[in-house]
């Protein structure tokens, strides 16, 4: 059998091993494998593609969870100025209250004390003038006390009126 | 790819030389000595190795060998099937070359196979004076029946189909038994290849749409190519045997290719053969000639390349091992297999390159034939 002369008795048996093998391998055996080859590709692009769907919405997520707490604090920090300006504006008008209260007292005081004065003085006035008074019986006793004397003070005041 | 190509053609004429220069050498070291006639023959030593037979041999030489006797298949008015033994022992007979001069051996059948005679595992009708006539190394003047016998080759070929089920039946199995799953044991190894043919041959050269309906071509292809390759590598039972290295294997797989093709081939593929785009018609007189020649040297190149490429590895073996025997000297040994171990490996990516570039040189003549006008 030479090299290169083509036998025909090889050529038949090639052709029907080839034959047959391509259509059983077609079959029964390229057929499940690219199959289940393809589905598997399918399903790991598939879960890349949710892997990635995922992270972003995990970024998303994480955005709005920063924008929330951002917010977040933000409210506090309103709250906690609120609170403060109340107890400021508070703490001011219980001062002022203080205050006010205290002027009161100061000048309830004070007109208590201008009260007494006053009444003091009025019964300093009283006394003053009811010593006087018994001042000027006294010296009145003394002066009419006798005649003369009842005369001169008569003529004096006589005098007085003549002058007027 | 270059760099081994062109390694491999600088080894396979290194070895032509040797192997010539050798074989005329011992002719002549003979016929001046004087000595044995049957000296070891390097050219006929290789040429037994890659060339089919109808028998496998295993081991021994000429009177103790012990051999495979493979059943012979003739249809010759009627089917007659018989054991290559008859020819193997059967009658020597020599015929004289009428060009050469030389005796040329020969052998005729006896019990089942007379009538029939075996001359370099080609079988021939004896003549009506029950010799063969030979001239310049050729039989003449002889019938010869259609020989459909269960060779060395053939036998080789039905191993490697059974082989190649057996592997990848198992392979199926998985997917069957475990769905879409991530591959374990041979799977794992195989995916690799199942996809890098789906992928890089046919997806890559056919295109994204139709590549799908040629996965299943290709894929029986490069695994027919790849396994037997392999298995002439193995240098004993159930290797040994050239089948890809043989040019009617080689010869019916370009056809395959080339039918594949031309079935598949699209009016745009006809239309550049036949009335080139933008080609002033006169010239169409030349170019539809050479485009249909080049219909043809595409797969010739298939067939041609796988060929010589597994037939020169092999010689190249087989040759570097002769080294030992032309210099009846075991110490020989030292150069020799370290040589032929390198070639060896060498030959292991050349099995999976050449059914690899088979593949895609097929997906790629098949690309070219569904290709859409993109003009």
């Amino acid at each position: 059998m030479g090299l290169i002369t083509p036998d025909l008795g090889l050529l038949f048996w090639t052709g029907l091993v080839f034959v047959l093998l391509l259509v059983i391998l077609t079959k029964f055996i390229w057929k499940p494998i690219l199959t289940s080859v393809n589905a598997r590709e399918q399903k790991i692009s598939d879960a890349l593609e949710l892997a990635e769907k995922t992270k972003a919405e995990m970024v998303a997520l994480q955005a709005s969870n920063e924008n929330l707490l951002k917010e977040a604090r933000a409210e506090r920090d309103a709250i906690v100025k609120d609170a403060k300006e109340v107890a400021t504006e508070m703490v001011e008008k219980a001062k002022a209250e203080a205050k006010a209260e205290a002027n009161k007292i100061v000048e309830s005081a004070r007109a208590t004390i201008n009260t007494e004065k006053t009444a003091a003085i009025a019964e300093l006035k009283n006394q003053v003038a009811a010593i006087s008074l018994e001042i000027a019986e006294k010296i009145i006793r003394g002066e009419l006390s006798s005649d003369e004397k009842q005369k001169a003070l008569a003529e004096k005041m006589a005098g007085d009126i003549n002058l007027n | 790819m270059s760099l081994i190509f062109s390694a491999k053609r600088f080894f396979s004429l290194l070895v032509a030389i040797l192997v010539f220069s050798s074989s005329f050498a011992s002719d002549h070291h003979s016929e001046e000595a004087g000595i044995a006639k049957r000296e070891f023959n390097v050219r006929e030593m290789i040429m037994h190795h890659i060339s089919d037979a109808h028998e496998w041999h295993l081991w021994g030489g000429h009177h103790d060998a012990v051999s495979i006797y493979l059943p012979i298949i003739l249809i010759d008015g009627g089917l007659k099937t018989f054991s290559s033994s008859h020819f193997y022992h059967g009658k020597p007979l020599e015929a004289k070359d009428t060009t050469s001069k030389k005796e040329v051996a020969y052998v005729a059948g006896v019990g089942p196979a007379t009538g029939y005679a075996m001359f370099e595992e080609e079988i021939y009708k004896l003549n009506s004076e029950g010799v063969l006539e030979i001239n310049a190394g050729k039989v003449v003047d002889a019938e010869s029946p259609f020989d459909f016998s269960i060779t060395k080759n053939v036998l080789s070929l039905f191993m490697g189909a059974v082989l190649i089920l057996l592997i990848l039946s198992n392979v199926a199995r998985f997917y069957k038994k475990n769905g879409p799953v991530a591959p374990k044991g041979l799977a794992k190894y195989l995916e690799v290849l199942i996809v890098m043919v789906r992928d890089d041959i046919a997806k890559a050269n056919i295109g994204e749409h139709k590549y799908k309906k040629y996965v299943p071509y290709l894929l029986t292809i490069f695994f027919f190519i790849f396994i037997n390759n392999l298995l002439g590598l193995v240098p004993f039972l159930p290797g040994g045997a050239n089948l890809t290295g043989n040019l009617t294997v080689t010869l019916f797989l370009a056809v395959c290719t080339l039918l594949v093709t031309l079935v598949s081939a699209n009016k745009n593929y006809w239309l550049h053969i036949f009335a080139m785009p933008g080609v002033p018609k006169p010239l169409l007189i030349i170019m539809i000639p050479i485009e249909l020649v080049g219909i043809l040297t595409k797969p010739f190149a298939l067939m041609v390349r796988l060929f010589a490429n597994m037939t020169a590895g092999h010689i190249i073996v087989l040759a570097l091992v002769s080294i030992i025997f032309i210099n009846q000297n075991a110490a020989w040994g030292g150069l020799s297999v370290p040589m032929a171990l390198f070639i060896s490996v060498l030959e292991l990516l050349v099995a999976f390159l050449q059914a690899f570039l088979f593949a895609m040189l097929s997906a790629l003549f098949i690309g070219a034939a569904v290709e859409e006008a993109h003009h």
